[in-house]
């Protein structure tokens, strides 16, 4: 993966296969402390600790399509690479919580890359599910939430090519307003 | 400097949308467009399918084809990634593989706007990818 928005696309993938019905994205950006944090929390059907410790594994997929699941270990690999982590805490019928360190200073971490495109992407082709992302920097903090869109949308789909482009504009806007890297 | 956008300016698109739309879109069901699946799993996203879904997405929408554009996960054709699966109404769907903007555009308006086949088709047999 060539940045962190993309595999943050690739991860949202894992809460949706898992029935999640509210997805929360969480980034936190804290160069005092030289982190850059990452936390997927969903409520889908969660892991028992057997498959908790499975996930990180290459060569371990639920697909019956092909048998290497990269998803996890690219993401770990890549937390890793810069001195972070990655820690999956799941409970079977609850949901899962995936939390990412990044060195914030490290000259591999990854690009942020294009996150409002891949909120915008990932929120219009489940329209059923909610998302709720919320990005901490030093200069502010910024909260999307699309139970507010679908509010305010009424009965337009949320999957309308324009809304999808307004999205797109809202998050990368907002996101520049609080200098998120 | 400028304004942030905020909540407030989708209710004027929302409003805008509503305008223009006809009273032929508004009684459109899933059934009657043009449903596009683009496979979105670590070997699509790799690959450079959220280009593809973007680039899908705003075109569809210039060129006035009403469509449905989702993700969907790994088909199994890692080596052919992107791949997109395309539904015509009425039709069998189709998957093509090593899909880039360009072979999209000539996607959209070969086979989606006249229904001509083009090279790059994936042949399967299945109803669709997750009743596989």
């Amino acid at each position: 993966m060539k940045d962190l928005a993309l595999h943050i696309l690739d991860i949202l993938q894992n809460s949706v296969t898992a029935g999640a019905t509210l997805v929360k994205l969480q980034i936190e950006e804290i160069p005092s402390k030289d982190e850059y944090l990452v936390k997927l929390i969903d409520n889908g059907k969660g892991m028992d600790a057997e498959m908790v410790q499975q996930v990180t594994d290459p060569f371990f997929t639920t697909r019956t399509t092909r048998k290497v699941g990269l998803g996890l270990p690219l993401l770990k690999q890549n937390a890793e690479r810069t001195g972070g982590s990655m820690t999956i805490q799941s409970e079977p019928g609850k949901g899962t919580e995936v939390d990412v360190k990044f060195i914030f200073s490290h000259i591999d971490r990854l690009p942020t890359g294009d996150i409002s495109g891949t909120l915008a992407l990932t929120v219009s082709s489940y329209p059923a599910i909610d998302f709720i992302y919320t990005h901490n920097t030093p200069d502010g903090t910024f909260i999307f939430d699309t139970f507010e869109i679908k509010e305010t949308l009424g009965d337009l789909p949320i999957n309308n090519p324009q809304v999808i482009a307004f999205m797109k504009d809202l998050i990368s806007d907002n996101l520049k307003e609080i200098k998120a890297s | 400097m400028s304004k942030i956008i905020s909540l407030a300016d989708l209710r004027n698109i929302k409003a805008n949308i509503e305008a223009k739309m006809s009273l032929r879109e508004r009684s459109e069901t899933p059934d009657s467009m043009v449903q596009i699946r683009v496979a979105m799993a670590t070997c699509g996203i790799a690959s450079g399918a959220k280009i593809v879904m973007d680039y899908l997405i705003s075109e569809l929408d210039k060129r006035n084809i009403p469509a449905i554009v989702t993700q969907t996960g790994c088909m199994g054709y890692c080596y052919a990634e992107p791949t997109i699966e395309v539904t015509r109404p009425g039709h069998q769907p189709l998957v093509f593989g090593f899909v880039d903007s360009k072979k999209a555009d000539q996607i959209i308006e070969k086979y989606i706007k006249n229904g001509e086949l083009l090279d790059g088709i994936i042949p399967v047999n299945y109803e669709n990818i997750e009743g596989k």
